[in-house]
């Protein structure tokens, strides 16, 4: 194997980028260094996108087969430097306004990228795990990074303990699986528990690996805030500034639902029947769980990790598939997840009211008659995150229940439905909140222009998905086939 | 009974009392000091074995840095390690029967231990009787694994951005030393002649 350094250059690209800004972060005045690094840290991510973009799709091993690029993980990356650099983009105004805008924001959530896109790109379990941690550990730290204020740092400190500890899981998982099967490679991995050929008898998973992927599974769900490894979600995302928790609740579980995907599908993709009930139960759970604790949440924060924690669920009932178009499901759901949270985030980033941020549900009473435009984005994003249709998030749920019932999981697509409709009732009732009732005071008419922009654009993506769906159906199609092989 | 053995039995000995002693032992500083003991006799172990890299790393990394360091902490914070101790019986029996519980099933699951046939390793490592341990392993780190060597390297530099990022304060009032200022100073920023009459002051 040749030392061809070609299919890292997304990664290498971003990892020079946040060495060079750290350095002119420090160099630059204190007062413009935020504004500086954040333009750059932007530039850097669309380039980024647009390298992956041009690059080859076929598979590629590199640096010793611990690093796969593929068309599964261009797809992924595509949608997390986006996802990054809009998270970037939505943080400047609030930052400043709370007066705590420094540059190391921009270069945290730049290093968390890096380690997003290595761990999509994993094909060993060093790798994973690497490329986690490195995702992981700036995520921690932008949960805390309002340090003068008591619920951002509990927020980090919970983060951090939580985290450590799911780790630690994943590790023994790992560790597991290495001790029963010898390897740490999921090429090799897949060809030990690989379909019989004709030279070789039928595989045997042997009894500690399956253990040892239970325990990676429980790992990847607390990444991803599935129950029931979804306890920190609720609080974390409500102490953490908001701009951090609109990148925790959309970059980082795209990026661990990806990983999640071909961990299962590649070196398990043949002991379907092994790791599927447990994924179904997942799933199930967290359903159930964000469709019935959001019911009683005050704050729009919590409410959203509520519903992040019930989009989880459906994402994973394509998981749970187990089949080609199960993947395909789930990249479409991820990618429309993505852009429905990212919106959803900029609309709660435009609530002010006398220079301070509100995120109470009831403070949004008023919304429709002095914000018109803000109050019908969110209109939109709470009906496609219900899955009404024609909006894009009722795209999402259906490819997804289709491939569920394709594969004999019926029940399960009919409990989503179901769940479903019990979801609707709390978006519906923000939309209610928002018409009909009386508002108290009268919102700030200031706003950031970058703000204004992520959550118009969004909206209309979400809104006129159904007019030209092809390009991400077609990508994510051509993504699933790259991994499924 | 072979020197080998011998050196073994004495080593492991010495290790597993001074753990023992770790827990035990009143005074914390005592604990840390036998922490230290422990981690010599755990090295010792690892060079028996043929591991003298390990050895090394442990006696310099764990011996060097994490006990001296634990040693500040111990002298320079004022826990009481008595009171904390204190509910210690209490929980003991549901403590042990939990990881009694967990023995039991890695028991059970390592019973079944089998490796599975015919893989082939995808990184291979050279045989111990070839190469020194420590040369094997730089072999391996920088060619094989560099990409989690160099992610670790980006993870440790991520912990240093972090831990500025929460820590470090501009504090008023504190006097530091600016070498640049230091050097730029003439003499005209700083020292005034005047005449001065007698019988008068400056004012």
């Amino acid at each position: 194997m040749g030392f061809d350094l070609t299919p890292v250059l997304p990664e290498l690209f971003l990892l020079v980028a946040g060495l060079v800004l750290l350095v002119v972060g420090v160099l630059t005045r204190e007062g413009e260094a935020a504004r500086v690094v954040a333009t750059l840290s932007v530039l850097a991510l669309v380039i980024g996108s647009i390298i992956i973009a041009a690059s080859d799709k076929s598979p590629q091993l590199a640096l010793g087969g611990h690093y796969v690029a593929d068309g599964f993980s261009a797809f992924l990356k595509i949608l997390l430097f986006v996802g990054a650099a809009l998270a970037i983009l939505l943080a400047q105004g609030f930052l400043h306004d709370r007066r705590i805008a420094r540059f190391e924001y921009s270069l945290l959530v730049l290093f968390s990228t890096l380690g997003m896109s290595m761990m999509v790109s994993a094909n060993s379990f060093l790798a994973l795990y690497m490329g986690l941690e490195l995702s992981a550990l700036p995520l921690y730290v932008l949960a805390a990074f309002d340090r003068d204020n008591l619920r951002s740092t509990e927020a980090g400190l919970k983060y951090f303990v939580l985290g450590a500890l799911a780790s630690g899981m994943l590790l023994y998982g790992c560790s597991l699986v290495y001790g029963f099967a010898g390897t740490l490679s999921f090429d090799v991995l897949a060809d030990a528990f690989g379909a019989a050929t004709a030279e070789r008898p039928p595989a045997l998973l042997p009894l500690g690996a399956v253990v040892g992927l239970v325990f990676i599974i429980a790992g990847l769900a607390f990444k991803l805030a599935a129950v029931p490894f979804h306890m920190w979600t609720p609080d974390v995302y409500e102490g953490s500034p908001t701009p951090v928790t609109a990148f925790l609740a959309t970059a980082s579980k795209v990026a661990a639902a990806g990983l999640a995907v071909r961990v299962l599908m590649h070196p398990f993709g043949e002991w379907t029947a092994q790791w599927q009930q447990v994924v179904v139960l997942i799933s199930i759970a967290s359903m159930l769980l964000g469709a019935f604790a959001a019911i009683g949440q005050a704050n729009i924060k919590r409410l959203m990790a509520y519903s992040g924690i019930g989009h989880i669920g459906y994402a994973l009932v394509g998981v749970a598939a187990g089949s080609e178009r199960g993947v395909y499901a789930v990249l479409v759901y991820l990618a429309i997840y993505l852009v429905m949270t990212l919106g959803t985030f900029g609309c709660i980033l435009l609530m002010r009211r006398q220079g301070q941020y509100v995120e109470q549900i009831s403070d949004l009473a008023g919304l429709s008659r002095q914000r018109p435009m803000a109050a019908a984005a969110l209109g939109v994003f709470m009906f496609s995150q219900a899955g009404i249709p024609p909006l894009a998030g009722f795209f999402g749920k259906l490819l997804v229940f289709l491939a569920a019932v394709e594969a004999g999981l019926t029940w399960l697509a009919v409990l989503g439905v179901l769940s479903s409709c019990v979801a609707a009732f709390y978006y519906l009732r923000i939309v209610k909140v928002m018409y009909f009732d009386e508002a108290a005071e009268p919102f700030d008419t200031a706003v950031h222009p970058a703000v204004t922009g992520i959550t118009a654009i969004t909206a209309l993506a979400t809104l006129f998905f159904i007019v030209w769906p092809g390009p991400l159906l077609r990508a994510a199609g051509a993504a699933a086939a790259a991994l499924v092989r | 009974m072979s020197l080998e053995l011998f050196v073994f039995y004495v080593l492991a000995g010495v290790a597993v009392g001074a753990a023992a002693m770790v827990i035990s032992s009143r005074n914390p500083v005592h604990s840390v000091l036998f922490l230290i003991l422990t981690f010599f006799n755990a090295a010792g172990l690892f060079v028996l074995i043929g591991a003298e890299f390990l050895g090394m790393v442990l006696v310099v990394v764990y011996v060097g840095a994490v006990a001296v360091l634990f040693m500040f902490v111990v002298m320079m914070l004022d826990i009481n390690f008595v009171r904390m101790r204190e509910g210690m019986l209490q929980y003991l029996p549901v403590g042990a029967l939990v990881g009694l519980i967990l023995l039991v099933e890695l028991g059970l699951v390592f019973g079944t231990w089998a490796l599975v046939e015919d893989v082939t390793p995808a990184f291979p490592a050279p045989a111990p009787d070839q190469v020194p341990n420590t040369r094997a392993l730089g072999q391996l780190l920088y060619t094989d694994y560099i990409y989690l060597f160099q992610a670790a390297g980006v993870i440790l530099l991520v912990a240093i951005i972090g831990a500025i990022t929460l820590t470090l304060r501009e504090r008023k009032g504190v006097l530091r030393q600016d070498i640049g200022r230091q050097v730029a100073r003439d003499r005209a920023a700083t020292v005034e002649l005047r005449k001065v009459k007698v019988g008068s002051g400056i004012q």
